[in-house]
């Protein structure tokens, strides 16, 4: 136990103890003027002056103000505990006090994003498997879906998301719940219509010859085997896919004048200069894309062991 | 022996033909970069109901070849073959013939029993029959009690046991089997040999044996077809004159051993041709 669990908390406190240590150069020139507008006497005089002199001789100069970094307001990079107190604030303590759907909690905003991030999964994940069945049966399919798939991949998300936006209001669809799934399963779809071609591809010559010797149909050669010998891929694609659909989800959210959901808290956060209201929402979106990987993992594990795997 | 047409022509529909394997002048070329590869040239040959043929030889003979060509899982460029009288594809369609590979390639994800019902399943059978049918054979070859175990549980001599029981499920009058104990080891390999040889006594199916050690082809066998490679041709056909009550001491008798020294000048004398 204690082999397992000695490294994952010694890479976590060097995170940490990183995440620390850069605190105090990122937020020296806030806290010296934090520190100057209260009637301190700063080395060198005025903001402007410091601009030209670097983070490390300003912190030299002036060691008695590094520790104010710490504790800003609005600072350049918020500590660990800062993010951990806001995260608490605005998720946790919003739901004690009863108000878990408030347009100020990250649950509420969380919730936005998930919605939006299932649809897109399910549609992407769709999407992909069905390609990967119609590239898997026939070459012609092959030589006609997958250069279309490839370039698809090659365009910038954040190009298209507005795109995406503006088209679908323009076949009349309402809200930005449908767009935003479209741009999260646009996301999604690759890693898992290459992940499912591979895992249906992946039976031996001499498995196929086998169900060949029992004159078995196409059907029942995918139900009997590409399907079944797919599933392991198929997690690893999902896991995969999941994320990519978070992901979109979240930048589906950022250019499109959204005021719900994680990417617009994101941009939010960025608009009205509170760091610490992106870094909580940049956690909270991690948290949500780990807590999903994690169910999908204990899915995987089910499955597996249904599947005679030596869980 | 009956040609094709004459069991067309005058055998009744009911009655199988005695010859299971009618291969005439049957060759098979592939095309590589190296040019072509001929795995089989003029090779004729009859196996008759109920014959247990062994293909011995070298690799790069052809024998897998050959076994594959009577399965349709690969296409003669050359000659005829008929299985059961029909064509190998026909005979494959009508499910003729059990085949049972190298490796054991039972399904991972399915159970023992699962894995031996697979042919049952895609063949459509009743449920009933299918779980009368597995019991069946899963006793034949001595895996009762392991059906509910998935195939990395069990040895390579086991899975080789229940690939078998999965060739044998339906039931296809000849079974096909290619070097299927190649990979095991000697003590197993003695055991699988009586088992297979008390099995066929019981089920009385013909069947075509792909193997590279001489003892092994001279124990099991009714007739040994001894090839070469390059070109894969038939070098000699033997009848073996041994009964068919054979207990594994047989093979120190002056018979046996006699008929595994013509084996073995067989296989010398395909190697004196290159």
């Amino acid at each position: 136990m204690m082999r397992v669990v000695f490294p994952v908390l010694a890479v976590l406190g060097a995170i940490v103890v990183l995440w620390y240590l850069a605190v105090a150069p990122m937020n020296i020139r806030v806290a010296l003027d934090t520190a100057e507008r209260a009637g301190a006497e700063i080395v060198p005089e005025g903001s402007a002056v410091r601009r030209d002199v670097s983070v490390w001789r300003l912190m030299a100069q002036n060691s008695e103000h590094v520790a104010l970094g710490y504790a800003l307001e609005r600072p350049r990079l918020p500590t660990p505990q800062q993010v951990g107190q806001e995260l608490w604030k605005t998720t946790g303590k919003m739901v004690q006090r009863g108000r878990a759907w408030s347009k100020r909690s990250l649950i509420y905003h969380g919730w936005i994003t998930l919605q939006s991030t299932f649809w897109g999964f399910l549609l992407g994940t769709s999407m992909g498997i069905l390609g990967a069945v119609l590239i898997t049966h026939s070459r012609v399919m092959e030589m006609s879906l997958m250069p279309w798939a490839i370039i698809s991949q090659t365009i910038p998300i954040v190009a298209l998301a507005p795109m995406i936006i503006v088209l679908s209001s323009q076949v009349g669809i309402e809200g930005r719940g449908v767009p935003k799934a479209i741009i999260s399963a646009y996301l999604c779809y690759f890693p898992v219509l290459v992940g499912m071609v591979k895992g249906l591809r992946s039976p031996a010559t001499a498995q196929l010859d086998l169900l060949k010797t029992y004159n078995a149909s196409g059907a029942q050669v995918f139900r009997f085997l590409r399907l079944p010998a797919s599933v392991p891929y198929l997690f690893t694609t999902l896991k995969v896919g999941i994320a990519a659909a978070l992901v979109g989800t979240i930048v589906g959210e950022l250019p499109t004048g959204a005021i719900s959901g994680l990417g617009a808290r994101i941009l939010i956060g960025d608009q009205f200069g509170t760091p610490l209201a992106i870094w909580s929402a940049l956690f909270a979106a991690a948290i949500l894309a780990g807590m999903l990987v994690t169910l999908l993992d204990v899915l995987q594990r089910l499955v597996q062991r249904r599947m005679g795997g030596r869980v | 022996m009956l040609s094709t047409d004459e069991i067309d022509g005058f055998a009744e529909r009911e009655t199988l033909p005695d010859v299971v394997i009618d291969a005439r002048d049957l060759s098979l070329t592939f095309q590589t970069n190296d040019g072509p590869v001929h795995a089989l040239k003029d090779v004729s040959l009859t196996i008759e109901k109920g014959d247990f043929v062994s293909f011995i030889g070298p690799s790069g003979c052809g024998k897998t070849t050959f076994l594959r060509v009577m399965a349709d899982l690969e296409k003669p460029t050359g000659g005829a073959i008929t299985v059961n009288g029909v064509s190998p594809e026909e005979a494959r369609k009508a499910r003729a013939y059990g085949y049972v590979f190298q490796a054991a390639g039972l399904y991972p994800w399915r159970t023992i029993a699962g894995n031996v019902r697979l042919p049952l399943e895609i063949m459509g059978y009743a449920k009933s029959e299918m779980a009368e049918r597995v019991a069946k054979v899963l006793d034949l070859v001595e895996l009762s009690g392991f059906e509910q175990k998935f195939p990395w549980q069990l040895s390579g001599g086991m899975q080789q046991r229940a690939s078998i029981a999965r060739a044998l499920a339906f039931d296809a009058d000849i079974l096909l089997m290619d070097e299927p104990f190649g990979a095991l080891d000697e003590i197993v390999r003695d055991h699988l040999n009586e088992q297979l040889l008390a099995l066929w006594a019981r089920t009385g199916k013909t069947i075509g044996f792909v193997t590279h050690s001489i003892p092994e082809a001279v124990y099991l066998s009714t007739k040994i077809v001894v090839m070469s490679p390059r070109p894969g041709r038939i070098t000699d056909v033997i009848d073996s004159p041994l009964p068919k009550e054979r207990p594994l001491d047989i093979r120190d008798t002056p018979e046996f051993l006699e008929i595994a020294h013509r084996v073995r000048d067989g296989l010398r004398a395909g190697h004196a041709y290159d």
